[in-house]
Parts: C-alpha cells; sequence; structure tokens
C-alpha cells in the first residue's frame, strides 16, 4: 500500500511544484514590501515626531500582539464588508505587508536607536540633510545591527506563508492538504511538503547565522 | 464600517469567548511547561559531546526550525493516523507547540550556557566557591539575564502559534472567532474581539519580559 501511495505522490508531483513556486512568489513580493514599509515606518518609530512615533507604536503592538491567522481573517473577511474587494492572492499579500512590516519595524527602529546620538550631531554639524544624516551616516552603522536579525525575519515570514493557505490560495501548505485527503498517508505528503520548505528556509537560516558570527566580530 | 459595530453581539458571544480564553491559557500553560522540558533534554543532548545523542538533536532542531508550524501540525494531525495512534485533536496540537518551542527553547538555552565565560567558573572556584555557591552567585545571575526575557518573548509567539490549532478543530479563542462569524456572519464584531484578547495576553506577557529584562539582566561591577 505505502509502494502504490509513494508511486501516486511521484506522479502528483509537479502539483507540489507549483505549490512551490506559489509560495516563492507570495514569499519574494510579500519580503521587498515588507522591508520597503518596515524601513519608513522603522524611521519614523525612532525619530523625533511623537505623533508619528505613537502611530507606529500602537500599529506594532497590533501586529505583534495578535496571530497571524486573525490577522489574514481580519483582512480577508472584514474588508469586503467596508467594500474593498480583494482576491485571496491579494488578500493574502496585503496581510503579510501588514504582519512583516511591523516585525522589520521594530528591528529596523532597534537598528538606529542603537547609534550614538553623537553621530547624529556630528552629521548635522557638517551640513548634511536629514535624509543624507540617515543616509551617509547612519544607516550605514545600523547595517551591522540590523542585517542578522533581519535575515532571521525573513525566514519566519516565508515559514509564515504556510498560514495563508487558511484563506485557500494554492500555496505549498494547501497543495499538501488538498493531496493528503486523496493519498491518505500523512506522513508521507506533509514530508514532502517539509522538505520543500526546508529548500527555501535553511539556506537563509544558515546566511543568518554567518552573519551574526560576522557582525559580531566587528 | 466601524460605525455599526455591533456589541450586543459581542456580549452575546462572550462566555463562548471566554471558554475559548481559558482554552488558550490551558494550551499555553501545558506547552511552554512540555516544551521547556524538551528544550532542556534538547539542548542537554546538543552540547554534550556523545555523537549519539548530538546529531539527532541537531536534526531536530534544524529540522523544526526550517519548516512552518502549520506544516508540523498537520504532519502530526494527518500522520499520526496512518500509524495506528488515534489521538484527540487537542493533544496533537499540544505536542506540535510542545515540539516547536522546544526547538527554539533549546537554542536560547544553549545561548544562555554559552554566554557565561568558562573562566567566571575557574575564577569561582579559585575563591573557594562550592558548586551552589557558584551556580547561585555566579552562573544564574548571568544566564538567566541571557535566558529568561527570550524566553518569555517565546512564550509569547507561543500563545500566539496556538491559534493555528483552530486549523485543526481545536476549541480555542480563534476557533470561536470562526464559530461566531458561521452562526452570525458579523466577522468585524468576532474577530476584532478575538484580537482584544490576545493583545490582553500579549501585554501582560510583554510587561513581564520587560520587567524581567530590567531586572535580571546582569551588570558588570566595575
Amino acid at each position: 500500500m505505502m509502494g502504490f501511495y509513494f508511486s501516486r505522490l511521484v506522479e502528483i508531483y509537479p502539483f507540489f511544484l507549483k505549490g512551490l513556486w506559489m509560495t516563492s512568489k507570495i514569499a519574494f513580493i510579500s519580503l521587498v514590501t515588507c522591508t520597503l514599509i518596515g524601513v519608513i515606518l522603522g524611521i519614523f518609530r525612532s525619530g523625533n515626531n511623537i505623533i508619528l512615533k505613537r502611530i507606529v507604536g500602537v500599529y506594532v503592538a497590533f501586529v505583534r500582539g495578535t496571530p497571524f491567522v486573525v490577522q489574514i481573517f481580519i483582512v480577508f473577511f472584514i474588508l469586503p464588508d467596508w467594500g474593498i474587494q480583494l482576491d485571496a492572492f491579494s488578500a493574502a499579500l496585503l496581510a503579510m505587508a501588514i504582519m512583516g512590516s511591523g516585525f522589520i519595524c521594530e528591528i529596523v527602529a532597534g537598528g538606529i536607536d542603537s547609534i550614538s546620538k553623537g553621530q547624529w550631531e556630528a552629521a548635522a554639524s557638517s551640513g548634511l540633510t536629514l535624509t543624507q544624516q540617515l543616509r551617509l551616516v547612519i544607516m550605514p552603522q545600523a547595517m551591522k545591527v540590523i542585517l542578522p536579525p533581519l535575515v532571521g525575519q525573513y525566514v519566519l515570514l516565508i515559514k509564515d506563508t504556510s498560514v495563508i493557505s487558511v484563506i485557500g490560495v494554492m500555496e505549498l501548505t494547501r497543495v499538501g492538504w488538498v493531496t493528503v485527503v486523496r493519498i491518505p498517508e500523512g506522513l508521507m505528503v506533509f514530508s514532502l511538503v517539509g522538505v520543500l520548505y526546508f529548500s527555501i528556509s535553511y539556506p537563509l537560516i544558515l546566511l543568518s547565522n554567518y552573519l551574526e558570527r560576522k557582525m559580531a566580530v566587528q | 464600517m466601524l460605525v455599526d459595530f455591533n456589541f450586543r453581539i459581542i456580549f452575546e458571544y462572550l462566555p463562548l469567548f471566554l471558554t475559548g480564553l481559558r482554552s488558550t491559557f490551558f494550551i499555553s500553560l501545558v506547552s511552554i511547561s512540555l516544551a521547556l522540558v524538551t528544550g532542556v533534554i534538547a539542548c542537554a543532548c546538543r552540547i554534550s559531546g556523545i555523537k549519539i545523542l548530538k546529531y539527532p538533536a541537531i536534526a531536530f532542531i534544524e529540522i523544526i526550525r526550517s519548516t512552518p508550524l502549520l506544516v508540523q501540525i498537520y504532519f502530526l494531525y494527518f500522520g499520526l493516523p496512518t500509524l495506528g495512534l488515534r489521538v484527540p485533536e487537542i493533544q496533537t496540537g499540544i505536542i506540535a507547540l510542545m515540539l516547536n518551542s522546544g526547538a527554539y527553547i533549546a537554542e536560547i538555552i544553549r545561548a544562555g550556557i554559552t554566554s557565561v565565560d568558562q573562566g567566571q567558573l575557574e575564577a569561582g572556584t579559585a575563591s573557594g566557591l562550592n558548586y551552589i555557591q557558584r551556580m547561585r552567585f555566579i552562573i544564574l545571575p548571568q544566564a538567566l539575564g541571557v535566558t529568561v526575557p527570550p524566553l518569555l518573548g517565546q512564550s509569547i509567539v507561543l500563545v500566539k502559534d496556538s491559534a493555528l490549532l483552530s486549523l485543526i478543530s481545536v476549541m480555542e479563542l480563534t476557533r470561536c472567532g470562526q464559530t461566531m462569524t458561521s452562526e452570525r456572519f458579523m466577522p468585524a464584531e468576532a474577530f476584532f474581539t478575538v484580537a482584544f484578547f490576545y493583545m490582553c495576553i500579549y501585554f501582560c506577557l510583554k510587561a513581564l519580559a520587560d520587567w524581567s529584562q530590567r531586572k535580571l539582566i546582569f551588570r558588570e561591577a566595575y
């Protein structure tokens, strides 16, 4: 029986690759958007504008304080109520962007805060504008603090894309879930799904470990 | 929009939410306790020099850390029955959470232990302290400051992760929101209430984590 199911599984293997492609697509798009939004929010969060700081703080508390499933349900079920129609794929991307940017914002803000105030003052007294101060003086130094946890966060975000399966996007976990109904070998099917996730996230984990060691020495 | 947010329906469903909250508490508490045990064992195997223990522990930690929790839950949920084990959903969920958090906790504890310098132990021995005194005055104050805040962070993650158990129909907080949505179709009321309860747990644990960070962190005495 095992052998029979195994050959069935080999037959529908392309289905899994499609799921893997979908997962990679969602992961890639959302990592890029999360990083962009997260960096901007992080700069606000560590900045001097109290109102912006508070607003971003509330946003971050919401994102970090509630499970991602609940956030997906809020985006997917409640936005249509408010007149914003989204298909599952864009709802998934939106939910990922909201969640990921909140976490990345904290990492970026932590990195910027770790730079001493003297650096800002020195940059300002050299006649640099605020953007120049950030771009040329603060960010290059903050990068050392930001990069290792950022890559670690990327791994978490890639793994969180599996939760998107609950709203029916055909990504890797969903493919496993659909397959297990036809091929009732849970261990085999989800081992395959796990191996495919492993192949994406393990290289990133290694990169994160490497960056941590490299940045710690300096 | 939020103008017609219906508070009455929330009050009507409050008992359901409270049972869900209690269930989430129960699942989280049991899982974090079991995860601590798993983590300590996995960490002990990981740092032991015995190859037969070390490599399985490394494999366990790395596999858990590089696959999503949802896949692990489904793996157990669909996989255990094919092995002939009939386990209730809630126990499957707790096992999944235990293994998942256990791997992370193993890494946290390892970081705590390796953060204490070997020379500190030697200095303690040289000062004539016995084992208990060395633990009490030298190792623990330093290791706890590095270990306890991330452990509390992990417990925040675990509480949030327990929401995924709703997908294998364990009756916890998120599942209550889903139940209410399917009965009354009021997703805004249902899921904002659920989010509110999770935020309450989050703020309590966060306050505890911040407090422990302030209290336990080791300040070098110069």
